[in-house]
């Protein structure tokens, strides 16, 4: 049986790229950067490069660059950058939204605990922000704006150049978390005027454990890990050398390769959309545009997402959902809970998350077992048979 | 994996799946809300569990928490299914994760809640006790 992954938006295949150009980093430029011998001066001139490399990709000098050890530290020490920074002139107002990634959203409930305030913006049916809600929701203390470039469970792209407008307006700064549009849509930092941006680099191909934060020159940025004096004192520890190295080269091929891998993406994403919609009672969580090229996020109503994803697997397909048994919690996805689908539905949700290796083939295969699986879940479903017998009513058309 | 063979062979091939008719009782127990609902059909002969039917609305181990219990009751006495526990059902699957073991919960209760119905209509005494709640969910209780 062949494997289909579908499931990119919560990791992804390292490319051989990015993997051969990580392995020198362990065999032969193994060294330091901070030792001034031979060999770590090579190690430091690979670190050197990788970051003029994914500066040059992000559009931003390569002193905006620190590495970290992925994206949710990126985003925790964007957040803390941010209230650190206000909390010095007395700022210690937060602004956010509902459906963020929990990088960000534990990150807020720690500041809170710490005597920030936090506002976090509803979004719409389709998962938007609404830039007028920051605009009103700025206040003279407000210190950060934090909303997401795109999001990870249902692929709605925030219109965060328009915030960050309103944020600079305002005197306020912006961080935005594009741990899933880096690699995958343009990202500028100067085109969208955020201060502060984090990405990761296995969300495109590159090695795990491994991100960035671009922080805007000049701005203060906290340190999250005290130690020694590496990234320019922001970040300490010895460099993970092949991480960054691997991370630099995966984001250097995504962004080659931008147009025609979200061109064939899209097209692979359109026909899995359209395919799936034919399966009655069955809905689109997200937009249908201003979508990640390559996410799919749909709810079934009438069963529960984790023995769907179950079911698929024996199918050799893998993708996720946002039900609570997937997540080991009471409740389903605080994403699809804020774009108003009910408990009830929300369980019934499956995301496939697809990446330019993806074929049409796969998509026609996931196309018919989807389906299937959900029809054989809906006959041994209780709630499904009420649903039929009209002693409850249908939520999804 | 997150499951043990035992599970993933119930709730891959479940056994038991239906409904019956004209059960002689019917137990229904969960809450969509909490993403797991679970009912059980009887078909009770001289004080034996003839033959039982589920259907399930929930994750994979909620499926094969039914499945084996459907399979522990069936051919026993009705005394006897009254006594299965969410515990002897974890064990017959050898095991369940932690954050799963309210799944076996719900079938102990699942059949209780049939075994309740069946003496409610054929109006047998029983002793309340024996038919509390025991699994808690901020959901359920609402
Ligand atoms: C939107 C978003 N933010 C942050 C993260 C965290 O990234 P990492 O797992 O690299 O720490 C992820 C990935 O799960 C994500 O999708």
């Amino acid at each position: 049986m062949n494997t289909i992954y579908a499931d990119n938006a919560a990791t992804t295949k390292i490319s051989k790229t990015a993997l051969a150009a990580m392995l020198p980093c362990f065999e032969e430029n193994y060294g330091n950067p901070s030792s001034l011998h031979t060999v770590g001066q090579n190690a430091a001139e690979a670190l050197f490069n990788a970051r003029r490399t994914v500066a040059e990709c992000l559009g931003c000098d390569p002193k905006e660059i620190i590495f970290t050890g992925g994206g949710s530290e990126a985003d925790n020490q964007a957040l803390l950058t941010g209230a650190e920074l206000g909390a010095r002139k007395g700022k210690k107002h937060i602004i956010s939204d509902a459906i963020e990634h929990h990088a960000v959203l534990h990150s807020l409930k720690r500041l809170e605990k710490l005597g920030y305030e936090v506002t976090l913006l509803p979004v719409n049916g389709e998962g938007f922000v609404d830039p007028e809600d920051v605009r009103k929701a700025i206040r003279p203390d407000t210190a950060l704006v934090t909303i997401m470039m795109a999001n990870n469970e249902i692929g709605t792209i925030e219109p965060i150049k328009e915030i960050a407008e309103i944020c600079h307006e305002k005197g306020v700064l912006f961080h935005t978390d594009a741990v899933q549009a880096v690699g995958h849509i343009p990202v500028n930092v100067k085109e969208i005027g955020c201060d502060m941006l984090s990405l990761a680099g296995h969300k495109f191909h590159g090695p795990k454990g491994v991100g960035a934060l671009y922080a805007r020159k000049g701005l203060l940025v906290s340190t999250l890990i005290e130690g020694g004096a590496q990234e320019r004192g922001k970040r300490a520890g010895t460099e993970n050398i092949p991480g960054i190295v691997g991370m630099a080269a995966a984001l250097k091929e995504a962004t080659d390769n931008l147009e025609a891998n979200m061109a064939k993406i899209t097209k692979l994403r359109d026909r899995l959309i359209e395919g799936l919609s034919v399966i009655p009672h069955s809905i689109l969580n997200g937009p249908r545009d201003k979508r990640l090229p390559g996410n799919v996020n749909m709810c079934f109503e009438g069963i529960e997402g984790e023995s769907l994803l179950l079911l698929l697997d024996q199918k050799g397909i893998c993708a996720s959902s946002g039900s609570a048994c997937t997540s080991g919690s009471l409740d389903p996805s605080h994403v699809l809970l804020a774009i108003g689908r009910i408990h009830d539905v929300a369980h019934g949700s499956l995301r496939l998350s697809l990446c330019e290796s993806n074929t049409e083939e796969e998509i026609e295969t996931i196309i018919k077992a989807v389906p299937e699986v959900v029809d054989y879940l809906r006959r041994i479903s209780p709630v499904w048979q009420d649903l039929q017998e009209g002693k409850r009513t249908y939520v999804i058309q | 994996m997150l499951y043990s063979e035992k599970v993933m062979d119930h709730f891959t091939h479940p056994r038991n799946v239906g409904t019956i008719e004209d059960a002689d009782g019917v137990g229904e127990v969960g809450n969509a809300k909490c993403g797991d609902i679970m009912k059980i059909f009887l078909k009770i002969k001289d004080g034996i569990i003839d033959d039982v039917k589920f259907s399930t609305f929930g994750c994979g181990s909620a499926i094969a928490s039914s499945s084996m219990a459907t399979e522990m009751i069936k051919g026993k006495p009705v005394s006897e299914a009254l006594e299965l526990t969410n515990k002897a059902v974890v064990e017959a699957l050898d095991g369940l994760p932690a954050h799963k073991i309210h799944c076996s919960v719900l079938a102990e209760e699942a059949v209780k809640a049939a075994v309740k119905d069946y003496y409610d209509k054929n109006g047998i005494a029983y002793d309340p006790e024996l038919f509390k709640d025991k699994h808690d969910c901020e959901h359920c209780g609402e």
